[in-house]
């Protein structure tokens, strides 16, 4: 079936097959989504609700196509599809990686910021807040909001400012200010629970850019649609390049905004395999007494819960608390997932696969060192997957690469000094010179 | 919507009910283990001695999203200490106080309670079958057991509060709901159609904390709130007795009290003051607070009388 609809596979088809329409009108996905938020942000969230149905599914007022034309000429896009030939030769398989990395700013985080800084001045709205963890979300957003001339502040925990210092001279230079979060860990959730703060007190002309595929609808369906572009030209380049779809699509999996993105256009098409994978870290164990999981793989060990307006699966102990995650990558650093992924993998659609630290870093050497791409951490764990998992795959993979690892490079020296690893530089002669 | 099988006009509780029966209700918050078991065992004993009609008890969540900044401290310091479901239970069992007692957490704290064998209320849960389902049944069968008449759930809108609401009557608790300035039409309809003991009036946007000002939103959602028989609890803002006389003379039937009590909680933790000194100062400003409501109540009975 999908041969014949592929040849007019018109993003705009795609984007009204079952697979997309899902969630779309009430926010739900299966057991999974929901708008749990505190009354006073209902308003926020029913107007968004509105605005997204009107511009983004309607494209009222030609909303989608300057979005387009925006990605088009600010962004880059088309993103290519790139044929990677020595890890082709190593797995004796055609491997494609989608090279979200050549997206202005570094990963595919524009995408999304992008799309909702442009809605919010659809909307009326004058000033822009968001949520970072690693600071690409913060940078993207950062970047969007001088684009399109809005004033933008970013909440990130105290700890990430610390470990994330480029990305916050970024998005000061972007003229975005940086608000440091003292509680908790000061890491991701607790910079998503400011931000709502925040947004509670201002609903009425501030915009909350919520940075993946999580928190209450309409989020998780916008956020998806936004980055949805991303398979709707993987599929469209893999029908030109090989003449059928991919036999497997690989993406990182922390929040899932580029999982998801990387799957949407393929969720109708049951011969092709979605794997997400997600960030092992050290252990998949737990600890359960100090309320810490040595990694995010909320999909493949987490538990249904409700956390920043959305039922879905968690990292949480017995009582309900949520975890403290952990992961060698912070942009995968994250105690939940988002709904829509929860679901697929209930449904069995998606394959959660978890990924631990030391293969990811291996993975980050090896893409570095063979194809000269040198990937974020998070993508790492896709290649890390790719190494361990490739015999079980079919004929066509494609990887999304979803970012590059420059911001990455000072824990990269850090953690390859941990290990003893194959493809990895030795640096020790240059301590202390970086 | 479930059917509701109402001991009184407005609800199941009676002793909430009763609250609000006679004059204005003096309804303070503070987080239970904050900053530690035995401290807040006699804060909420002195909360209970100046004057509370109801005392609002706050079970610590991990990502409490509708709190300041002030209340989100006390429920890190609770957490830190130790708190959980449990010893919240534990708490209301043991502090004995004659204020009726209203539980405030988040949804997921509810939603996963009992749901791993052997963990969690084992005696009320011997009978089983609901132990290992998730929902919101066996926390309220917990909570009922342990005292507890009534719940607020911050992050619960009303679409999705059935199973709860259902939980509710089939224990006896009342489900408190929250209505911000900007709830009205249709959202305001589900959640009014849905609450029972008293709605939540909140007074401003924005997220709890003690303020200086009161806001002209709370006599525009008193107004919009009028024509419904539960009784009406304004609470974000409030820090004095005046402030107290002000929101009750403009109608309201009961004043909700968080961030300047936890402000005196973290002042003592600061301070490092003797558990008794702050106590003291808990019952003071309570005293404060309920006399200031007493004064609205008069004032407003007062102007109704001589028209």
């Amino acid at each position: 079936m999908s041969e014949t609809e592929s040849t007019t596979s018109e993003a705009g088809e795609l984007s009204r097959r079952p697979g997309r329409e899902r969630g779309r009108d009430d926010g739900k996905f299966g057991r999974y989504g929901g708008q749990y938020v505190p009354e006073a942000l209902m308003p926020a969230i029913e107007e968004l609700t509105d605005a997204y149905e009107r511009y983004v599914l309607g494209n009222e007022d030609g909303f989608m196509d300057e979005f387009r034309e925006r990605l088009a000429d600010f962004g880059g896009r088309p993103i290519p599809l790139q044929r990677a030939d020595r890890l082709s030769e190593r797995y004796d398989t055609d491997v494609f990686l989608k090279r979200e990395d050549l997206l202005h700013g570094g990963a595919h985080k524009l995408n999304n910021a992008l799309g909702q800084v442009l809605l919010a001045k659809y909307m009326g709205k004058e000033r822009i807040i968001a949520e970072t963890g690693a600071g690409q979300h913060g940078t993207a957003t950062a970047m969007a909001a001088a684009h399109l001339d809005m004033p933008c502040e970013i909440y990130m925990g105290e700890r990430d400012i610390n470990r994330q210092r480029p990305n916050v001279f970024r998005m000061k230079l972007n003229g975005a200010e940086v608000n440091p979060v003292t509680a908790g860990r000061g890491t991701l959730k607790e910079a998503i629970s400011e931000t709502m703060r925040d947004w509670a007190t201002t609903v009425e002309n501030t915009h909350y850019v919520i940075g993946s595929i999580v928190g209450p609808h309409p989020f998780p369906v916008m956020v998806r649609d936004f980055q949805a572009v991303i398979s709707e030209e993987m599929r469209e380049q893999s029908l030109e390049r090989t003449g059928a779809l991919p036999t497997d699509v690989v993406a990182c999996a922390g929040g899932g905004s580029n999982t998801m993105g990387s799957f949407a256009a393929f969720v109708d098409d049951d011969e092709v395999a979605l794997h997400a994978v997600e960030a092992g870290g050290s252990t998949l164990e737990v600890d359960e007494e100090a309320g810490v999981a040595p990694n995010s793989a909320s999909l493949y060990t987490g538990e249904e819960g409700v956390l920043h307006g959305a039922r879905t699966k968690l990292l949480q102990d017995s009582d309900g608390q949520i975890m403290e995650s952990h992961s060698i990558s912070s942009g995968l650093d994250y105690a939940g997932v988002g709904p829509e992924l929860a679901y697929l993998v209930d449904e069995g659609r998606v394959n959660p696969v978890a990924v631990d630290d030391d293969a990811a870093l291996e993975g980050f050497h090896r893409l570095s060192s063979t194809e000269g791409i040198i990937p974020a951490l998070e993508t790492a764990h896709a290649f890390g997957f790719l190494e361990e998992h490739h015999e079980d795959l079919g004929e066509r993979v494609i990887v999304n690469v979803s970012g590059r690892g420059d911001k990455d490079l000072d824990a990269a020296i850090e953690e390859t000094d941990k290990r003893d690893i194959d493809e990895a530089p030795d640096m020790s002669m240059f301590t202390g010179g970086i | 919507m479930s059917e509701r099988t109402a001991e009184t006009e407005t609800g199941n509780s009676a002793a909430i009910a009763e609250a609000f029966a006679d004059g204005p209700a003096y309804v303070p918050y503070l987080a239970v283990g904050d900053p530690s078991y035995e401290a807040s065992l006699e804060y909420v004993r002195a909360l209970d001695r100046g004057g509370a009609d109801v005392i609002e008890l706050g079970l610590p969540f991990s990502e409490p999203i509708a709190e300041g900044s002030t209340i989100q401290g006390a429920l890190v310091r609770s957490l830190d200490a130790g708190m959980t479901p449990d010893r919240f239970f534990a708490f209301a069992e043991e502090v004995d106080v004659d204020a009726p007692l209203v539980c405030m957490t988040y949804y997921n704290l509810i939603y996963q309670y009992g749901t791993e064998a052997g963990e969690a209320g084992s005696a009320s849960e011997a009978n089983g079958a609901a132990a290992s389902e998730t929902g919101p049944r066996a926390f309220v069968e917990r909570a009922a057991a342990a005292g507890i008449e009534g719940l607020v759930v911050p992050d619960l809108p009303a679409e999705e509060a059935d199973p709860l609401r259902e939980a509710c009557d089939e224990f006896g608790l009342d489900l408190v709901f929250i209505v911000a300035p900007t709830t009205v039409g249709d959202r305001l309809d589900r959640i009014m159609g849905r609450v029972s003991g008293y709605v939540y009036v909140q007074a401003r946007l924005g997220t709890t904390g003690a303020r200086d000002d009161v806001s002209d939103q709370t006599t525009e959602s008193l107004d919009r709130l009028a024509e419904y028989d539960v009784p009406k609890a304004v609470g974000f803002g409030i820090s004095a007795g005046e402030h107290a006389e002000r929101i009750v003379s403009g109608g309201a039937d009961g004043i909700i009290v968080g961030s300047a009590l936890i402000d005196i909680v973290a002042e003592g933790v600061e301070g490092d003051l003797p558990t008794a000194e702050v106590a003291d100062r808990l019952e003071a400003l309570s005293r404060e607070l309920k006399e200031g409501a007493e004064r609205g109540y008069a004032a407003r009975i007062g102007a109704a009388e001589s028209r």
